[in-house]
């Protein structure tokens, strides 16, 4: 078996990335959307840590805390608005919520 | 060597097949569960690129803290009619195709391969024996190097504490 080096850790996060993306653009439950974001950040996450690993330097994993904290925040907020939009609407659906649509 | 690449695709499987069942399950609850199996996944690819520290955050902070927060919400909902209505929005078709071109960019930049990425000159591996000193040398230039983005992620933390509260209380008119 060949060796495993930087770049298959790189094509690992793109097909995370595109599996995120996907997830962003077509499902309909918000809850599901939340968690494709957390998708996406984690490819992110593999790519820094990857780099960081080849170049021999931890400046890639201190980005990795931080995005994580970054994720942490963006999580507590998006649910409680997800929590106050159903109080209002009774619906977590993305295409039901189209009030500002005209 | 030959353990390190069985080990990267067997967590790499468990990720990818993780990540497609989030995105594609009908209840929440599995996407979640899901999404769960992928985090510990890529927690083990940490391992394997020698950050031992990070894949102990990953576990604790994702897992142990943003996954339950999920978990609450998914229960405050209820998804009891969820498994009846359609999964995906009326753009599906669209966003594939915008999908597919990203990942035809995307894959034409790696076949590429490392050798086109123009990067620096790796340093010196640290050896590999040394397990013990990941977290320090994280801790060492996380509150030197990057002190003052340390302390304004502690504030940005506060502030969506606060939001988070905000946002889910329910206000009563008078």
């Amino acid at each position: 078996m060949f060796p495993v080096t930087t770049i298959h850790y790189l094509f690992l996060s793109t097909a995370l990335l595109l599996i995120g993306t996907m997830g962003v653009l077509t499902r309909r439950n918000l809850l599901v959307v939340l968690m494709s974001i957390e998708l996406i950040l984690n490819a992110v996450n593999i790519n820094l840590v990857a780099f960081s690993n080849y170049l021999g330097n931890v400046n890639g994993q201190v980005f990795v805390i931080f995005v994580i904290t970054a994720a942490a925040a963006e999580v507590a907020v998006a649910l409680g608005i997800l929590i106050a939009l159903f109080r209002n609407k009774e619906t977590i659906h993305a295409d039901e919520i189209d009030i500002l649509k005209w | 060597m030959l353990l390190d690449g069985t080990l990267f695709y067997l967590f790499a499987a468990i990720v990818l097949v993780g990540a497609i069942l989030t995105v594609t399950m009908r209840n929440v609850v599995y996407c979640a569960v899901c999404l769960i199996t992928t985090l510990l996944g890529v927690a083990g690819l940490y391992l394997l690129q020698q950050a031992e520290f990070l894949a102990g955050v990953q576990i604790i902070v994702y897992i142990g803290g943003i996954m339950v927060l999920y978990m609450f919400v998914i229960m405050l909902v209820p998804i009891g009619e969820e498994s009846r209505q359609r999964r995906f929005s009326s753009q599906k078709w669209l966003a594939l195709l915008g999908g597919a071109v990203l990942a035809v960019q995307l894959g034409f930049l790696l076949s590429r391969g490392i050798g086109a990425f123009e990067l620096a000159e790796p340093s010196i591996a640290r050896d590999l024996g040394d397990l013990g000193s990941n977290s320090e040398d994280v801790g060492g230039v996380l509150f030197s190097e990057y002190l003052l983005a340390f302390e304004l992620a502690s504030v940005l933390l506060l502030v969506a504490m606060i939001g988070a509260v905000v946002m889910a209380k329910v206000r009563r008119e008078s």
